[in-house]
């Protein structure tokens, strides 16, 4: 028996590329070897930035293993240094496709600290914000995802649909991605007064671009022959890595934030949660294509009977003073200051805030001390736990099947690293 | 959760876990259920196989570093849910700051190793059985576990070697010296 060269692990480094020659233990006749290679972290098609370090045997993946935490920044942490409104800004930098539902997630938390409730309006705008951000994601991940299967021109159709959306949002708060819309006890002001009239041109114009998507997509042979059948997720294997959201319920996990523990005045809309069969990456697709029509609707419904009233709770200690109040009043100016100055005081407590994010259940788990400050905030960010069922996705299929599962699972890296 | 989802899940969990409860607490909506750092397995593997409680969802795993707040250092947090029943649970574990650590639950969830791994990066704590403990959003040379409170908000680590110096330069130096080198030590190993 001929002894194998010893390169066990050894780095060739080619060019730069990781690349680790493994000998195969078997009778020699065919020279047979596995090959690890580099998956990421800068591959144009990784959505956010992780690397997957494959270990070949020809096209097939052996095995695999996958690296997150390359845009790690330390939310948590710095969350423990500024007051509870200066986290909302960062929150927009979790996931940053659908950064109004983290807005939500976050100000919910904090309101149930306090113990306030917000007025009806104001939750009927979040749900209409967020879905809106639900539909912006869901885009997004079937255009790239469409587009790195070589469907240029639906990816094309898909952002032109979020540019319609975006435009309504920059009506709205001002900014396209960067929203920072929601403060504790409320949002940051009312919406544009033609804002349903927009609202329903924009929806018009999302409901034909993803019309012709869904024409070109849907049922085209070529697409479904790269979808169907690739990573099939069990129910079993779903719950136990804890999968949730559009990918979970792809895979028979009937479960839905919004639907089973309402949220937000959730509970007054009729919405339909759509439901995979299979678990494969056709049905991660399609539950998403479903979720846009549903979110819409959700949209119509709470626009058509938005309350009158105004947009956020009026307690100087929590919400800021109108302007006008603080230029005028003693009692302005000293609230306003204090408020500024040492921000929302928040009695000692502890809070899972779960919501219905564009990937999954988004959790905030925030401790209070009874300062300014949060002691501790974990986010429960979906985008990371899906990531830990991608090495069994992965294994048993070929390097051409790495960047549709990678599309559908939707890996934000701003969520998953956090 | 509603509250008589929380009376039903509270009267359960009294009636099944019996001694092994050192406090079953509810909090803002929530049921909170303090453990004995040895019952961990034990209980955790009843309230997943339970047909009446049912816990089949890992949600979350976090810990809390109380500093010199409370008697131990560390509080490992865990958030379950149960999607027959739609019961919602944390348990909290108190682990020593002498000693951090605690079983894993790898096997009886999945989704227990990233959680765990993130935990053990954060907070250290170290979870006895898991398979691949390592670091998650940090890299492996770094020192020290960033959310602990001791650990500064400015705290600075030292660079990290580049791990294959003589590969840097290929593309821009035209010599190639590096690769040439390498194909030496390829034949080498070989021969």
């Amino acid at each position: 028996m001929v002894q194998k060269p010893s390169l066990l692990n050894e780095d060739l480094g080619i060019g730069g590329v990781t690349t680790r020659v493994r000998p195969h233990a078997l009778n020699d006749d065919l020279h047979t070897e596995t090959m690890v290679v580099n998956l990421g972290p800068a591959h144009p098609a990784t959505h956010g930035t992780a690397r997957i370090s494959a270990e070949l045997s020809g096209e097939k993946i052996l095995n695999a293993d996958v690296e997150v935490g390359y845009l790690h920044r330390g939310f948590e942490k710095m969350c423990e240094t500024v007051d509870y409104n200066q986290v909302i800004p960062y929150t927009d930098r979790l996931n940053y496709v659908s950064p109004l539902i983290n807005n939500v997630g976050w100000a919910l938390a904090v309101e149930n600290l306090l113990s306030i409730k917000v007025p009806k309006r104001c939750e009927y705008i979040r749900v209409v914000m967020s879905e809106i951000s639900r539909v912006c994601d869901h885009l997004t991940c079937l255009g790239a995802s469409a587009m790195e299967l070589g469907a240029f021109t639906a990816f094309l159709y898909m952002v032109q649909a979020r540019e319609y959306l975006w435009d309504l949002i920059e009506s709205v708060t001002g900014a396209r991605l960067t929203i920072s819309y929601t403060r504790v006890g409320g949002v940051k002001h009312d919406l544009p007064p033609d804002f349903f009239v927009k609202m329903k041109e924009a929806f018009d114009g999302v409901r034909k671009q993803l019309d012709s998507c869904d024409r070109l997509l849907s049922r085209n042979r070529i697409f479904m022959d790269r979808m169907c059948d690739v990573a099939v997720v069990s129910r079993a294997d779903a719950v136990s890595y804890g999968l949730s959201g559009p990918i979970g319920r792809a895979s028979g996990v009937n479960y839905d934030v919004r639907r089973d523990f309402p949220y937000s005045s959730y509970e007054d809309f009729k919405f339909e949660v759509p439901m995979g069969t299979k678990g494969d990456n056709y049905d991660r697709f399609y539950v998403r294509m479903l979720e846009i029509e549903q979110s819409l609707k959700i949209c119509e419904q709470a626009m058509s009977q938005l309350p009158d009233g105004p947009v956020s709770i009026r307690d100087p200690h929590v919400v800021l003073e109108p302007k006008e109040e603080v230029y005028k009043s003693i009692d302005g100016m000293i609230n306003h200051f204090e408020l500024v100055i040492k921000g929302v005081q928040v009695p000692a407590g502890e809070i899972y805030q779960i919501v219905e994010g564009g990937n999954g259940e988004l959790g905030y788990y925030v401790v209070a001390d009874g300062t300014g400050r949060p002691y501790k905030v974990h986010v429960r960010a979906p985008s990371y736990i899906h990531m830990g069922i991608m090495k069994k996705m992965l294994v048993g299929h070929t390097v051409a099947d790495v960047v549709p599962i990678f599309g559908m699972i939707n890996m934000i890296g701003g969520e998953c690293d956090r | 959760m509603s509250d008589s989802r929380i009376q039903r899940c509270e009267e359960l969990l009294h009636r099944k876990l019996g001694n092994r409860i050192v406090s079953l607490t509810k909090e803002l909506g929530a049921l909170v259920l303090v453990l004995n750092r040895n019952d961990v397995r034990e209980v955790f593997k009843f309230l997943r196989d339970d047909s009446e409680l049912h816990f089949d969802v890992l949600s979350s795993i976090t810990a809390i570093d109380w500093l010199d707040n409370k008697s131990d250092r560390f509080e490992v947090v865990y958030h379950l849910l149960s999607l027959n029943n739609w019961y919602r649970l944390r348990v909290k574990v108190a682990v020593p700051e002498e000693d951090p650590t605690i079983d894993t639950l790898t096997d009886l969830w999945a989704a227990a190793d990233y959680l765990e791994c993130e935990c053990w990066d954060m907070y250290g704590i170290n979870f006895r059985g898991n398979p691949d403990q390592r670091r998650m959003l940090m890299y492996p040379e770094f020192v020290g576990h960033p959310l602990r409170k001791d650990y500064p908000v400015q705290g600075k680590q030292p660079r990290v070697p580049l791990i294959h110096p003589e590969v840097r330069n290929t593309a821009t130096d035209m010599s190639r010296p590096a690769l040439i080198q390498i194909r030496k030590r390829k034949e080498e190993a070989r021969a």
